[in-house]
């Protein structure tokens, strides 16, 4: 039998005309990101008819799809039988994964919406530094920009709302922070999320043979280290990898 | 070398149908903005509408030619001319080595195309030679770029003569999972709002203005980030909506109230700053009545062309040529 969480999941909904949308939960919970990721993993893999694009969100898996050769009600049918296979819940995480290291400045002029962070989380800014550098956070799904990760979770003192006017503009390799999550920025962008610190890790090297740095289940933390250290690591990152440190995570 | 850029405008970029399969490394597809003019391209060039096209938003530039080279002019009606004589637009056309197109700014719409015989030739990415501005893939064309095709390909003196897509106008859109979190008065008064296409708008959306107040969605800046396609309707944290077009993010924490229909982003994406829009819910049943609308119009073009006369005004040494014996049709 499937375990459900809450009887509202797993929910199928439509995506605009042609796509298809399968949550697992409307908040953000290891065990609906897990099941995402699986379920998509599942339809890839049995390469469905008519099934143009997938891919996973923090906690649904999308389906783009042909409507000329598969029709809605089809396609419903099909993910409402696939979702009785398993407990998707408690699917295991996807093999291969990462632990990165990444260097990051924590406030200042770099990311100055660390102080606005901390004080709406209830504490110091060397408290909030602390907490968000010792946590280990999953990349729950790559979206937004290219390779661009959402990560988490964070702790609960760090389910903060965006800010309802956008900065205009963050730089590439920014930190920033909403509702327990981190996103690490893939490039200059304007946001709602709070900039919190700053790396210089490219997340998307179109340059490279590996255009994509990072995949869904890889882990990552953020450790503190001062301005003048990323300035040396800045002069010498023509591999994009802002000095971050990578090993594998066994199964 | 087929094509070398003298000027041009701000905001031109290699275009073909977009870059599919990378949503899930948050890469959106790209493409033109307006697929359509990439159709009517092909039709008049008689070759496939997967060839790469410029896309000029706004605004043209001044070309030289390298070689004999056809080429066709689609999208926001723009002023043409070959060496000061005009050509119309919507329309395939021949350019001699050494000749000079210049293409004006946007007279209605927001996007022109210049398609070339054979289209144009720049190094494919992940399957496909869209420039994606904001991803960095790809760069604006500019001044003494050369854009390359291949020799002799197309054909020239073919016209056509589509509805009008660039004044804005009534928009079909498709509820999708986030529209219930809009309570039923807002869906209502959304659907009753006669919008103004703002000044703000670019590859990867559009704003659009009304009077009153916002089109707020309940708890909604702490909706949890959620798949975007493109022709989602977004609204931001202060209500205000945009249409995201194919340069869009792939997910998403603010709220998307409705999904325009694939075959109305054309319309969507060429209405002029400050033309109107409004927006007509249909059932996915009506959407796919007008989506096969959208294609059979599609496999039409091929007939709907029509030759090209020229007006003899228009042709600057007519006296050479020789009209009497047969050499020149009288289409050309």
């Amino acid at each position: 039998m499937t375990q459900v969480p809450d009887h509202k999941f797993p929910r199928v909904r439509t995506v605009g005309y042609d796509g298809l949308l399968v949550s697992f939960g409307d908040t953000m919970e290891e065990s609906s990101n897990r099941a995402a990721l699986a379920f998509r993993d599942l339809i890839d893999s049995e390469n469905w008819e008519g099934v143009l694009e997938t891919s996973a969100t923090l906690a649904s898996a999308y389906i783009r799809f042909d409507t000329k050769r598969l029709s809605h009600a089809d396609l419903d049918a099909r993910v409402r039988g696939a979702l009785g296979h398993q407990d998707w819940y408690s699917a295991p995480m996807p093999m291969g994964r990462r632990f990165w290291r990444v260097p990051t400045v924590y406030g200042g002029e770099l990311a100055p919406q660390l102080g606005d962070a901390a004080n709406a989380a209830g504490l110091s800014v060397e408290e909030a530094i602390r907490r968000l550098s010792e946590t280990r956070v999953r990349v729950l799904t790559i979206g937004f920009a290219p390779g661009q990760p959402y990560l988490g979770p964070l702790r609960p003192e760090f389910n903060i709302p965006r800010l309802q006017d956008l900065t205009p503009m963050v730089p590439e390799g920014a930190l920033v922070l909403a509702i327990s999550q981190f996103v690490l920025f893939s490039g200059p962008t304007p946001t709602g999320w709070r900039h919190v610190g700053q790396t210089a890790f490219r997340c998307f090297r179109p340059e490279a043979e590996h255009s994509f740095a990072l995949r869904p289940g890889d882990e990552m933390q953020f450790v503190p280290i001062s301005r003048d250290a990323l300035e040396d690591i800045r002069a010498n990152n023509a591999d994009g990898t802002g000095g971050a440190t990578c090993q594998e995570i066994k199964q | 070398m087929t094509l070398t850029v003298l000027r041009i405008g701000p905001a031109c970029t290699i275009q073909d149908q977009g870059r599919i399969g990378y949503l899930d490394q948050g890469l959106s597809r790209s493409g033109a903005a307006d697929i359509l003019a990439l159709h009517e391209g092909a039709a008049l060039l008689d070759q496939s509408p997967e060839l790469a096209a410029l896309e000029m938003a706004g605004m043209g530039g001044e070309f030289e030619a390298t070689q004999s080279t056809y080429f066709a002019l689609t999208g926001a009606p723009m002023q043409a001319s070959i060496d000061g004589s005009p050509v119309p637009w919507n329309a395939s056309h021949q350019i001699e080595a050494g000749q000079r197109l210049v293409i004006g700014a946007a007279l209605r719409g927001s996007y022109g195309y210049l398609h070339l015989g054979g289209g144009i030739d720049v190094p494919e990415f992940l399957g496909s030679r869209s420039t994606h501005l904001t991803a960095k893939i790809g760069r604006v064309v500019q001044q003494d770029d050369m854009l390359n095709s291949p020799k002799g390909a197309g054909r020239a003196g073919w016209k056509l003569r589509p509805k009008d897509r660039f004044s804005g106008g009534l928009l079909h859109v498709v509820a999708s999972f986030q529209t219930s979190l809009f309570d039923q008065s807002t869906l209502d008064r959304f659907a009753a709002t006669s919008f103004t296409r703002g000044a703000r708008a670019n590859r990867m959306g559009m704003q659009l203005e009304s009077h009153g107040p916002g089109f707020a969605a309940k708890g909604q800046l702490n909706i949890l980030s959620e798949i975007i396609t493109p022709g989602d309707i977004q609204m931001t944290g202060t209500g205000n909506p945009f249409i995201l077009l194919p340069e869009c993010q792939t997910t998403g924490g603010y709220p998307r109230i409705a999904t325009v229909l694939p075959c109305d982003i054309p319309r969507a994406a060429q209405t002029p700053a400050g033309a109107e829009i409004r927006f007509e819910f249909v059932t996915l049943e009506e959407a796919a009545t007008l989506q096969a609308r959208h294609s059979a119009d599609l496999i039409r073009l091929n007939s709907q062309i029509e030759p090209l006369v020229r007006n003899p005004h228009d042709i600057p040494d007519l006296l050479s040529y020789q009209l009497i014996d047969g050499m020149i049709s009288a289409t050309d």
